[in-house]
């Protein structure tokens, strides 16, 4: 239908039907409207099967749509920010719409089941009911999660280099490295109880393990890739082996070891999971499992939601170091 | 009077000798002849191309004579001592500008400086090699933002800020267009007279060979030996169509092995 529309009117047409609305963001609008369709539905059909926090839900979904309606208007006066809120502006209209069927297929008509199904509303139950135990969980998976990778991706660099600089490292070190790679890192549980003091520091290992290897298989590559003709030219300009390696071999390989820390940052999410099996009394991962052994899928999917956003907001900071420290590759990529 | 001028300001160059230098390389296990027997003096201040075939080792002598390689029997040495590491007295140019890419162009020239730790004391050179290689506007810019021509010139101040005492140049404007070329070959010819260094050029132009050089070394195929030696005489600017020079020219691709009707 729309399609025919734009067939009929063309591009110019596009524009002057815009042009009513003024400085109208339509899109807000839209979104303004399914998300309080959504407000509508929660709170005029009745529960099929109580999950609570219908009202609040409803309540949300209400002042999400108000926002919107504001934001309509508003928009284009906030610059940058509302660029990026126009850009998102179908997303927004789908999202009230997909949280609108959730709900009717969930809770109203009862069609996806308790327990292994939950509306929104009851995830939003188990942050308003479980938020200081989720609370405690973030900071022990942080903490944990931190250390791990922060150590793992230092030695991984550092064996990285090591092994793509020198052939006697790489002679020794290579073999080993191929064959503990593809290893996963729950398999290393039984001998890391043995060999760490504590089961935290096993944990902090298996999350080290998971993002320290493929930094150090792609700094390697990185480093044993770099052009020749780069170390001629600094050695004829007077450069030590310290000057090769600080500030040739490493700055040509930073874009490789980049590559190695973003899937360092997903294989460790991966892990975490697993590290925390090992008797840990909290955690996200640990959340996950417990709640899974009572059939709290409403709890387990709410742990799942956090531990998605606090992963796309780790890979989002990680974008923005690498476009600090590779502005140079700005036009070569 | 001219014996206090001469100290006041030193020769800035070397001198550069070749003894009987034979070169091979170990590849798969066999081994490849690239340079045979050869012996060659340059005088401090000289410009002397070296002019052969593709691939048969002129490049081979340059890395030699920077110290990148020992050559597997025969001397090449400087002022008389050996040369047995790389020294930025004596600096190579590449034929691509090889530029680090991580760096701009002000940071590129500093290399030199930043690896022997003179930037403090010799950083105010940098702005005037960029001055003198015309790229004052460009000292900010990343390599992949210059053109082909504005990166060798680049590559030329990288070198120069350091006072290379011998300028090794391995067909640095070969990947170059035609007219940048032209225009880069003054150029290189301008900064030689005025910073005095010794210039080993090595080419397969024989009109760059004829227009640069005091003196123009042919080699033959590999494994290379010196077939020829041509002085060229003609004060600087040549002109490429000077009737001794298109002389010289023919006479050249001759030794190279061109008939007579190119």
């Amino acid at each position: 239908m729309s399609a025919a529309v734009e067939d009929t009117f063309g591009g110019a047409g596009r524009r002057t039907l815009a042009l009513p609305f003024g400085g109208v963001w339509r899109n807000g609008l839209f979104a303004a409207g399914t998300w309080s369709l959504t407000a509508a539905l929660s709170y005029g059909l009745p529960d099929v099967i109580s999950w609570g926090a219908t009202e609040l839900f409803a309540i949300i979904m209400l002042v999400g749509a108000g926002i919107f309606l504001a934001l309509s208007v508003t928009v284009h006066r906030l610059g940058g920010f509302g660029r990026t809120l126009i850009h998102y502006g179908p997303w927004f209209i789908v999202l009230g719409l997909w949280l609108g069927v959730w709900e009717v297929l969930t809770a109203k008509l009862g069609w996806l089941p308790k327990p292994f199904f939950s509306p929104p509303q009851g995830l939003l139950h188990v942050y308003i009911t479980d938020w200081d135990r989720l609370l405690i969980c973030i900071a022990y998976t942080g903490r944990l999660w931190g250390l791990g990778f922060f150590s793992g991706i230092l030695v991984g660099f550092a064996a990285g280099v090591a092994l793509g600089w020198s052939k006697r490292f790489a002679y020794w070190g290579m073999p080993l490295l191929k064959l503990i790679g593809p290893v996963p890192a729950s398999a290393w549980i039984p001998c890391t109880f043995f060999i760490f003091p504590s089961v935290f520091h096993a944990s902090i290992f298996l999350v080290a393990l998971a993002s320290g290897i493929p930094v150090a298989i792609l700094t390697a590559a990185g480093v044993s890739q770099v052009n020749r003709s780069f170390y001629d030219v600094a050695r004829t300009l007077g450069a030590d082996n310290r000057f090769l390696i600080f500030k040739v071999a490493i700055p040509a390989s930073l874009p490789n070891v980049f590559v190695g820390i973003f899937m360092g940052l997903y294989y460790s999410f991966a892990v975490l999971v697993v590290a925390e099996m090992l008797g840990a009394k909290f955690g996200l991962g640990w959340y996950l499992q417990f709640n899974t052994a009572y059939s709290a899928y409403a709890n387990v999917y709410a742990a799942l939601i956090i531990m998605a956003l606090i992963c796309a907001g780790l890979v989002r900071l990680l974008f923005v170091a690498r476009d600090r420290l590779l502005g140079w590759q700005k036009g070569i990529l | 009077m001219a014996l206090a001028l001469a100290e006041a300001t030193p020769v800035e160059s070397i001198a550069l000798d070749v003894e009987g230098v034979s070169h091979r390389y170990e590849l798969d296990g066999k081994s490849l002849q690239v340079l045979d027997n050869v012996s060659l003096t340059i005088a401090p201040g000289e410009f002397v191309a070296l002019l052969g075939p593709s691939g048969c080792g002129k490049s081979t002598l340059l890395r030699l004579a920077a110290g990148l390689e020992t050559a597997t029997t025969g001397k090449v040495l400087e002022d008389g001592r050996p040369i047995t590491a790389p020294n930025p007295d004596r600096i190579l140019v590449f034929q691509d500008a090889t530029l680090f890419p991580w760096r701009t162009v002000r940071a590129n020239i500093a290399t030199g400086l930043e690896a022997r730790g003179l930037l403090g004391e010799k950083g105010f050179r940098i702005d005037e090699v960029l001055k003198l290689v015309k790229l004052e506007g460009f000292a900010d810019f990343y390599p992949h933002q210059l053109s082909g021509g504005m990166a060798q010139r680049a590559a030329l101040a990288r070198a120069l800020v350091n006072d290379p005492k011998l300028l090794l140049l391995d067909e640095p404007f070969g990947k170059l267009d035609s007219l940048t070329r032209l225009r880069m070959q003054n150029e290189l010819l301008d900064l030689w007279k005025s910073a005095g260094f010794t210039a080993l050029l090595v080419t397969h132009d024989v009109e760059e060979a004829l227009l640069l050089a005091d003196r123009v070394i042919v080699l033959s195929d590999r494994p290379a030996s010196i077939v020829a030696e041509i002085r060229v005489d003609q004060p600087h600017p040549r002109r490429r169509d000077d009737a001794s020079l298109v002389a010289l020219r023919r006479s050249l691709l001759e030794k190279l092995g061109i008939s007579h009707d190119v």
